[in-house]
């Protein structure tokens, strides 16, 4: 499938991922041909199959519902290089 | 006495006989790797300080007359996508650079707890992508049996330094074949343990319904002992398999009489060289030599897989990369003006192949594309996984070439992003299936190791293992490679 550069501009900011208008073109040749390659699938005819989305087969796995306290906040929060603020990072604001 | 050359077990011995310090031990691979760093370009943190406390607290007890484990005061590396408390870790990318983790990798926990000694973190593809190690924030890592090509990947830093004697095992992550392809084109045993078996807990997440944690060693005896510390259910990730840690040293019995072996036909192509090939067919001889039984089998789908594979996998990265805003955790453009802008800036640090599988996995996922795309290929991998889950009632091991290629020359593929995804032909559809699947080195062909697989079903790397060590057993341990680099000290 190949992909327009409007698209491939749309889906970079759909991933919040920058790109300068000349790397525009290169990112969509080689998206292109991968989704090309890709296309192969449809050689198969896979309508009332199964999908796997999880070669174990587990599901629900439980634990009890206990609070438990995280033994270093603020050794946890010390990744962060933005201000800290009552134990909270302090970010921009999402809305306007 | 090289003590860089020794296996687990020698190591142990000569440790506990007192033929040498775990001190000397440490030293002898953090000079092997001072030595042949800037050849090799193994590591991207070493930790020497670390090494030395850790071994000289093994060498107290050593004193002390006290007995010690068999992984007690063996070096080792860890892929640098294993969470290490207190040890930078990047996954190989400049978006995690100076982050240090306050926690250790479940795995990472239970081989210190074991008294391993750890020598630092290795280079690899960035967050797993890439099957050469070149798509990489930092340094390419080098074949040790030849330094202008690429060392395979994207677990290649651990797989050189084994290979080279920088440390006796390294931890590696295995999705579409990472810990499986650097270990043939280097020459040494690496283990892919079926999904679950080993916690992901505190590993960068590639793909999470295809991560498996794994190691490289020098020997098959070594792997099973790093995969009885490592393995086994672990309440901080729910997807690891209840069934009990076999011991796995004590299942290499070394008698592989009327195992079946299935050879399947869609592996042995036109396509791959057959000085490859010829390799392959030598290894499978000696196993029937030794008492296996062969029979050709069909896996039809395994054409797909690749198609798969470059589906889901990108798929399942777009979610997994998300987190790498600059925000909790990384380096943080700290006076960008709105959310996104702060979003876009600190993502640029992601190589232009993460980019390119994030964007992909965006696409196929998004809203119109889902059911053609992501839908689909979860349907194309029950086929391939009913494939495998059908020749193994009729076989109990399955033999396979492990690369379809030669290390090849570093940069020659760099610019065809699919000419390296194919090399992944013959590792993807185990990884897909959630097999497990061990690369035993073969030979070599023009100087350049030459791999196979024994893939088995799930949770069933006692067999693979047994296989392997039965192999070993016959053709002695494979070489260490000679290199030029070390001649000059």
């Amino acid at each position: 499938m190949a992909l327009t550069k409007d698209q491939v501009r749309h889906i970079a900011r759909l991933a919040r991922i920058k790109l300068i208008d000349s790397e525009i073109e290169d990112y969509a040749a080689k998206l292109s041909s991968v989704l090309d390659y890709v296309d192969i699938l449809n050689e198969l005819k896979v309508g009332d199959i199964e999908p796997t989305y999880q070669v174990t087969g587990i599901k629900g796995v439980w634990r009890s519902d206990e609070v438990k306290s995280y033994e270093n906040p603020a050794e946890l929060l010390g990744n962060t290089e933005l201000a800290l603020e009552r134990g909270q990072i302090k970010v921009k604001k999402v809305f306007d | 006495m090289d003590l860089t050359k020794l296996t687990i077990r020698e190591a142990h011995r000569g440790l506990t006989e007192g033929q040498f310090s775990a001190v000397e031990l440490s030293e002898a691979c953090l000079k092997r790797i001072a030595d042949s760093e800037s050849s090799l370009q193994a590591f991207i943190t070493v930790t020497k300080e670390e090494a030395r406390k850790r071994s000289q607290d093994v060498d107290k007890k050593l004193k002390r007359g006290e007995e010690i484990g068999i992984l007690e005061g063996i070096p080792y590396s860890a892929k640098d996508m294993f969470c290490t408390r207190g040890i930078q870790t990047t996954a190989g990318s400049r978006i995690l650079e100076g982050f240090v983790p306050t926690y250790n990798a479940t795995s990472i926990k239970r081989i210190d707890s074991a008294g391993a000694i750890i020598l630092g973190k290795n280079t690899q593809d960035e967050f797993g992508h890439g099957a050469s190690s070149e798509n990489t924030g930092f340094a390419v890592p080098r074949n040790p049996w030849d330094t202008t090509r690429v060392a395979g990947g994207s677990s290649g830093g651990s797989a050189v330094a084994v290979a080279s004697g920088g440390a006796f095992f390294s931890l590696g992550t295995d999705t579409g074949g990472s810990i499986r392809l650097p270990s043939s084109f280097c020459g040494i045993v690496g283990l892919k343990p079926s999904y679950g078996r080993v916690s992901r807990y505190g590993v960068v997440a590639m793909a999470s319904s295809l991560d498996t944690i794994g190691c490289m060693a020098r020997s098959t005896e070594d792997v099973s002992y790093i995969m009885k510390v490592m393995a086994g259910s672990d309440v901080f990730d729910s997807t690891t398999i209840k069934q009990p840690v076999p011991d796995y040293p004590s299942l290499l019995s070394g008698d592989i009489t009327d195992l079946k072996i299935g050879i399947p036909k869609e592996y042995f192509t036109d396509e791959v060289p057959k000085e490859i090939i010829e390799q392959i067919w030598n290894s499978i001889e000696v196993l029937k030599k030794l008492g296996a039984t062969m029979k050709e089998i069909s896996l039809p789908h395994t054409k797909y897989g690749v198609a798969a594979y470059y589906v889901i996998c990108p798929c399942e990265v777009s979610a997994n990369m998300a987190r790498y805003d600059g925000i909790r955790f990384g380096p943080a453009k700290k006076d960008a003006e709105s959310l996104l802008e702060m979003y876009l800036e600190n993502r640029t640090k992601f190589h232009p192949e993460v980019k390119r599988r994030i964007m992909i996995g965006t696409f196929a996922l998004s809203s119109g594309y889902y059911d053609a795309y992501y839908l689909k290929a979860q349907k194309v991998r029950t086929l391939i996984k009913k494939d495998f889950d059908k020749a193994f009632n009729e076989v109990d091991v399955i033999v396979a070439p492990t690369a379809p290629c030669l290390p090849f020359k570093i940069g020659e593929k760099a610019n065809d992003p699919l000419a390296l995804y194919l090399g992944d032909v013959f590792t993807i559809p185990v990884s897909l299936a959630g097999l497990c699947s061990l690369n035993m080195p073969a030979g070599l062909v023009s100087g350049l190791p030459v791999g196979f697989q024994i893939i088995g079903p799930q949770a069933a790397e006692d067999r693979v293992l047994n296989v392997g060590y039965r192999y070993e057993k016959e053709l002695g341990r494979f070489p260490m490679p000679k290199m030029a680099i070390l001649d000059a000290f």
